[in-house]
């Protein structure tokens, strides 16, 4: 009986989290244009969703800005983790509170600060705008993840490495960035989804030159939900979920 | 002997400090090529602060450093020639054995044949031949300490700096690795300076011990010297334990005897230092130095101090009992148990005379 209740419960919960989605997903074959009356699997949305290539060309923008800003901010912020784990200096503590400020503080306010911020330097709104701006948001992230990661291990490590022949730079690449490792990847992928993610700030600081995903979706379903994008979110869904699937393979063959 | 032997390592007036409180103090060392040298003082005294000069990772105020004859304030930790274990161990936990050990040999480019050999030949000698593929958390205690150990002398250092190395372990291990230790400093012949506030550990190991007190070095000497002639009362409380009596100088008998009061006895003591007549003086025992016996009637207790047992403690090997003098000083005794009569014991209560055996006290000046 408890078992049922149990089982019951986990039921209800993944049903919660999920029964969105899985509208979503069957939606997406269906072949009814209007409505949700279910008319037939299909695949024509698919199709229609590959011959839209302004869809096609905002989904491929969106990558590459998430790939960059993503890897950028990746290699920004382990650096200053480094940098704040690694040495003593005035004013770190205030940097370290700082970084929580701005992971808290809302999109909103980011989003505004910073179209201020380039109209003030009279910087084009587009790639390089939206570029430094998913960089921007994604830094805390990243110098919190990997700080913390490196926060754990015994500072003497590196005294340690120092004592045995290795310079700055050797000590940082064979022993901070391997124990930083796990770290740094788990930052790469959190700043990419909220790149991906991201609609608020890139609304304010992009321009009509380089129109990314979210923002195309959004202007879509505006003029209401087409099927389109219900088989553009499906794989969105779907290709994470089969590149976490496949990561838990490979690890699971590697122990 | 030790005029003889060469300087490895020297320190010349090195002050320290951290937010304007003194570290070090103007400290003077010299330690020699292939000795077995203790740095020995209670926690804050400065002596953690000395290896960390030495090894590079603190910079000194002022005065000089030198190692093997070359001046090295200015030299960063990669370039020195001396190697550090640390008391955490400090072990790569992303690497195993094996590359831990290998670390320093790779970061000096030796060939990698040599690197292969030179590790299991170190692994062998460590007796971790075996784990050499493991990892650090999968090993004991002793056995990541015996890795730190391999890891630093591998790299056969000039000097090996030893930074409370074994405080992590317990006691039966810390025994043990603390005859492997001197083991291996004698067949590797490299200099070791070894800290510990441990003054057991410290009087078995070295060939010499540097007994340190804020900042400052308050005795130098073979660990004999230190024990039985300490400099000063720090040093004769700090290393073993010690009874204090206080007295005054009457005259000086001959160059090395001198009559004075001791706690209200008057008796002779053996001393060479310069004392005037009146001069308030401080008579150091150890425990193991004391006398007692029966003292059922006063005329027994002629020359001697009388007082009372207070307590008395059976140690296996000493009877160990605390005397309560007439004017209400302790002192500790620690005796040997007679084979001629090994159920002695005292009650407490009794009253006993309290006597040394002769010559072997230390008579300091009364520094206040």
């Amino acid at each position: 009986m408890a078992r049922w209740i149990r089982n019951g419960y986990f039921l209800l919960v993944y049903l919660f989290l999920y029964l969105p989605i899985l509208v979503l997903i069957a939606t997406s074959f269906n072949a009814s244009k209007y409505g949700t009356s279910w008319q037939g699997f299909s695949l024509k949305w698919y199709a229609s969703l590959f011959d839209n290539s302004l869809l096609v060309d905002a989904a491929i923008r969106s990558l590459i800005i998430a790939t960059l800003s993503a890897t950028l901010a990746t290699a920004l912020g382990t650096l200053s983790a480094v940098c704040l784990y690694r040495y003593r200096f005035a004013g770190r503590q205030v940097l370290n509170a700082l970084l929580f400020v701005m992971m808290m503080s809302p999109d909103i306010v980011m989003a505004i600060s910073l179209l201020m911020l380039f109209i003030v330097l009279h910087v084009q709104l587009g790639f390089w705008s939206l570029l430094l701006a998913h960089i921007t948001f994604s830094l805390p992230f990243v110098i919190i993840t990997v700080y913390s990661r490196l926060s754990g291990f015994d500072t003497r490590i590196i005294e340690a490495a120092r004592d045995l022949g290795a310079g700055e730079l050797r000590t940082f690449l064979r022993i901070l960035l391997p124990l930083a490792l796990p770290a740094v990847a788990a930052g790469w992928l959190l700043s990419f989804t909220l790149s991906v993610d991201d609609v608020i700030v890139s609304f304010f600081v992009t321009g009509p030159s380089f129109e990314i995903l979210p923002l195309k979706i959004y202007s879509m379903v505006r003029l209401g939900v087409k099927p389109e994008v219900n088989a553009l979110a499906t794989i969105l869904f779907l290709v994470p979920l089969l590149f976490v699937t496949l990561s838990q393979i490979l690890l699971r063959r590697k122990k | 002997m030790s005029e003889l032997r060469s300087a490895v390592v020297e320190l010349k007036n090195i002050v320290k400090s951290y937010d304007g409180k003194t570290i070090l103090d103007r400290l003077d060392l010299t330690v020699y090529d292939g000795e077995f040298l203790t740095l020995l003082g209670p926690s804050g005294c400065g002596k953690t602060t000395i290896l960390r000069l030495l090894a590079g990772f603190e910079a000194a105020d002022s005065g000089e450093i030198s190692i093997a004859g070359q001046a090295v304030n200015a030299l960063p930790p990669e370039q020195r020639n001396v190697n550090t274990v640390f008391q955490s161990y400090a072990l790569f936990p992303h690497m195993n054995v094996f590359d831990n050990v290998a670390f320093g040999l790779k970061m000096k480019k030796v060939p990698k044949e040599e690197v292969r050999q030179r590790v299991q030949e170190m692994l062998r000698m460590v007796r971790l031949e075996e784990y050499a593929a493991r990892r650090p958390h999968q090993l004991s205690g002793g056995q990541q300490q015996r890795v730190a150990i391999a890891r630093a002398v591998v790299n056969r250092p000039r000097v090996l700096l030893l930074d409370e190395s074994l405080n992590a372990l317990d006691y039966k291990l810390r025994k043990e690795m603390q005859v492997e230790l001197k083991q291996l400093q004698r067949r590797l012949g490299i200099t070791f300076i070894f800290v510990t506030h441990d003054q057991e550990e410290a009087l078995s190991m070295s060939d010499r011990v540097v007994v340190m007190c804020e900042g400052r070095i308050e005795q130098i000497g073979t660990p004999r010297q230190v024990y039985e002639t300490p400099a000063n009362l720090f040093v004769a409380r700090f290393v073993g334990e010690i009874n204090v009596f206080d007295g005054e100088v009457l005259e000086r008998i001959d160059p090395q005897v001198i009559r004075a009061v001791v706690e209200g006895l008057e008796c002779t003591l053996r001393s060479e230092r310069p004392f005037a007549r009146g001069e308030k003086i401080k008579i150091l025992l150890r425990p193991e130095d004391m006398r007692l016996s029966e003292a059922r009637d006063d005329a027994s207790a002629e020359g001697r101090l009388l007082g009372k047992v207070v307590e008395r403690t059976y140690k296996g090997m000493t009877l160990d009992s605390v005397i309560a003098l007439e004017n209400g000083k302790r002192i500790l005794a620690s005796e040997f148990f007679d084979e001629e009569d090994p159920s002695f014991d005292y009650d407490p209560g009794e009253r006993v005379a309290v006597g040394w055996v002769k010559n072997w006290e230390v008579v300091l000046p009364d520094a206040g």
